[in-house]
């Protein structure tokens, strides 16, 4: 996904020259590299100082700029937070944070580089949209929407690569509205975030035994409530599958919607759970210890408490 | 050859209309006069060195001492003047910091009067200081008056931190430690677009112990931004204690400046002459810095170093003693 972003920004920068992106010494991905190369004003590395990476943005967007901040999702996001908060959501500047890495995706490397409840702060913030996209095409979508965009301060909440492509046969991207990546009858998992992908193995899996769909719910902020009513008012079972924390992100969302909107269906909601595992493995190991994996996902499916 | 008061000079107090009147030129005055046999010429001789106006044959010298001296007792006139009109808000509403806002008065004055073309900018990153920028912003007419009068009321749009969007104000600070990183930016921006911007920031002595700062420091070299310019308002206060006793280590100012990259020098925060003195010695080809020493509350004595002025506005009796130590220092 980091390098489909990188691959969209320096496309849309050779068309745009508002576009900027400022780095806070994150090694630039193969097309990062090229946006450097060709545009090197407009390519800036603050190193190790994340508050300036924010404040800087926020200076450039205020003289007409487009600026991206760019690092790992704890670093881009925690560690400058009060200045998204000031500098950008206060004054609603048109300014692009992008988490790299989000959730556990670096699990080998901590609780000091898992953004595990990034979502639920940046959801948060007044005036901040959120998008997270599932996969490198969403990717792509969701990175040229937040080039074009002018009315305030975006948090792009990216995985980190060879992420497989689930969009390929869903209808187009559109902010702020979810899209189905797969139709169904009998349940239906949301979701967002490479995560999903996990719903669509599961989805493959119950094939022949439960017509599962799978709708990715890129935008966090502004969420799709209607779309998400309707989803819940067609599916009699609707799982949530989420690497966040437990509170603050989709699953709380949607039970709020089911409430609101007199859902009957029966809900299921899997997050990361609310602590730090101190597992170093791989990506699924450190999903699979906070208890997500195909199986699980599966077993909510099939109504499993 | 009398040596007097200039006739005109580039910025004219109009006693009048008690507003700065600015003049292009000495050519211009003579343009505007019309026919009265006015002559000017260079000179430099026994009597200084300056302009020679001759009015119907009558020589009067405009001198650079004189143009200093002018200007200097124009914008103490100005100060004592925002001095006042912060010390008549004070009485109407008691939310604003009165004391840090006095300290760094005649910075901002300096700033906005000498500095300041059209297409720069003016960042008070010390944002609880922002009383002594309306102030300046109202006499220039950027802020109205009606405006300023609703100060901190619900019918107004003016508050006790800038507002970006309010007329004048470019960002919105008052967390402090942001301003310097949010120049950096614009300074930048100016730079890559190719835009003749200069940022002139007024930053506290606190935010020095902001680490955001030093990141902004940092940067501002390491991307050789000429057109940053930094006033630091060292009034030696933070919000509860003496710096220089509570956190000695802040100090040297300047110093720290220049092994972080810039260019920095020293002047009195309260005197034009330094202040244009430490713009003047400028060399050029860094970010700069001018570390200004202030006192916080200058102006009236009981304000001056007294902690309890960062956030307290004057009661009836303390209001008219302020305002008579105006008045006896004018």
């Amino acid at each position: 996904m980091r390098n489909t972003f990188a691959e969209t920004i320096y496309e849309a920068a050779k068309h745009d020259p508002r576009l900027c992106v400022v780095v806070a010494d994150i090694s630039p991905a193969g097309s990062m590299e090229k946006l450097r190369r060709d545009y090197p004003a407009r390519f800036v590395n603050t190193g190790v100082a994340e508050q300036v990476m924010i404040g800087m943005c926020a200076g450039m967007a205020m003289r007409g700029l487009r600026p991206f901040a760019y690092s790992i999702a704890t670093f881009s996001l925690f560690r400058p937070y009060e200045f998204i908060r000031d500098d950008l959501c206060y004054q609603e500047l048109p300014v692009t944070v992008v988490g790299v890495g989000a959730g556990v995706a670096y699990s080998t490397l901590g609780g000091t580089h898992q953004a595990v409840e990034d979502v639920a702060v940046a959801s948060s913030l007044p005036n901040m949209r959120v998008i997270a996209p599932c996969d490198p095409q969403e990717t792509r979508a969701a990175t040229q929407w937040c080039a074009s965009q002018n009315d305030g301060p975006v948090y792009l909440r990216l995985g980190k690569a060879g992420e497989p492509v689930i969009s390929a046969d869903a209808q187009a991207f559109e902010f702020g509205k979810i899209r189905m990546l797969r139709e169904g009858s009998d349940a239906c998992v949301l979701g967002y975030g490479p995560i999903l992908k996990l719903g669509m193995d599961a989805a493959e899996a119950l094939d022949g035994e439960m017509s599962v769909g799978v709708a990715s719910v890129h935008t966090l902020k502004p969420l799709d409530a209607q779309g998400i009513a309707r989803v819940l008012a067609r599916y009699p079972r609707v799982v949530v599958i989420e690497e966040m924390v437990p509170r603050g992100g989709l699953g709380d969302a949607v039970k709020a919607i089911a409430w609101e909107s007199d859902a009957t269906c029966s809900l299921r909601c899997l997050s990361l759970r609310d602590a730090f595992v101190h597992l170093h493995g791989s990506h699924a190991d450190v999903l699979g210890a906070h208890g997500l994996s195909v199986s699980a996902v599966v077993n909510a499916l099939r109504g499993a408490h | 050859m009398a040596r007097i008061r200039p006739a005109a000079s580039e910025l004219c107090f109009d006693e009048e209309s008690e507003r700065v009147v600015e003049v292009a030129s000495i050519e211009e005055v003579l343009e505007n006069a019309g026919g009265l046999g006015i002559t000017a010429e260079p000179y430099a001789g026994r009597f200084g060195w300056g302009t020679l106006i001759r009015l119907n044959g009558k020589p009067t010298l405009l001198t650079d001492v004189d143009h200093a001296a002018v200007q200097g007792a124009m914008a103490a006139k100005r100060c004592a003047r925002y001095r006042r009109r912060i010390l008549d808000i004070s009485q109407r509403v008691s939310a604003l910091h009165i004391a840090p806002a006095f300290s760094c008065l005649e910075i901002t004055d300096y700033v906005y009067s000498a500095l300041m073309r059209p297409a720069d900018v003016f960042l008070m990153s010390k944002g609880h200081g922002c009383i002594a920028q309306y102030a300046v912003l109202e006499d220039r007419g950027v802020i109205p008056r009606e405006e300023m009068d609703r100060y901190c009321t619900t019918a107004g749009t003016l508050g006790a931190h800038p507002d970006r969007g309010t007329p004048g104000i470019v960002a919105s600070t008052g967390s402090l430690g942001h301003g310097l990183g949010l120049a950096v930016g614009m300074a930048y921006a100016a730079r890559i677009k190719g835009e003749d911007c200069n940022v002139y920031v007024v930053m506290s002595d606190g935010e020095l112990q902001e680490g955001s700062t030093w990141e902004a420091v940092q940067m501002a070299a390491n991307l050789g931004l000429t057109n940053l310019a930094v006033f630091v308002d060292l009034n030696d206060f933070g919000g509860l204690e003496r710096l220089s006793e509570a956190h000695p280590a802040v100090y040297p100012i300047a110093e720290k400046f220049g092994a972080f990259g810039w260019e920095a020098r020293r002047a009195n925060g309260h005197e034009l002459a330094s202040l244009q003195s430490a713009l003047a010695g400028r060399c050029g080809g860094l970010p700069f810095a001018v570390v200004c020493g202030t006192v916080k509350g200058k102006g009236v004595s009981y304000m001056e170093n007294a902690p309890i002025w960062h956030y307290r506005s004057p009661n009836a009796e303390e209001y008219r003693q302020a305002l008579r130590e105006l008045e006896a220092n004018a």
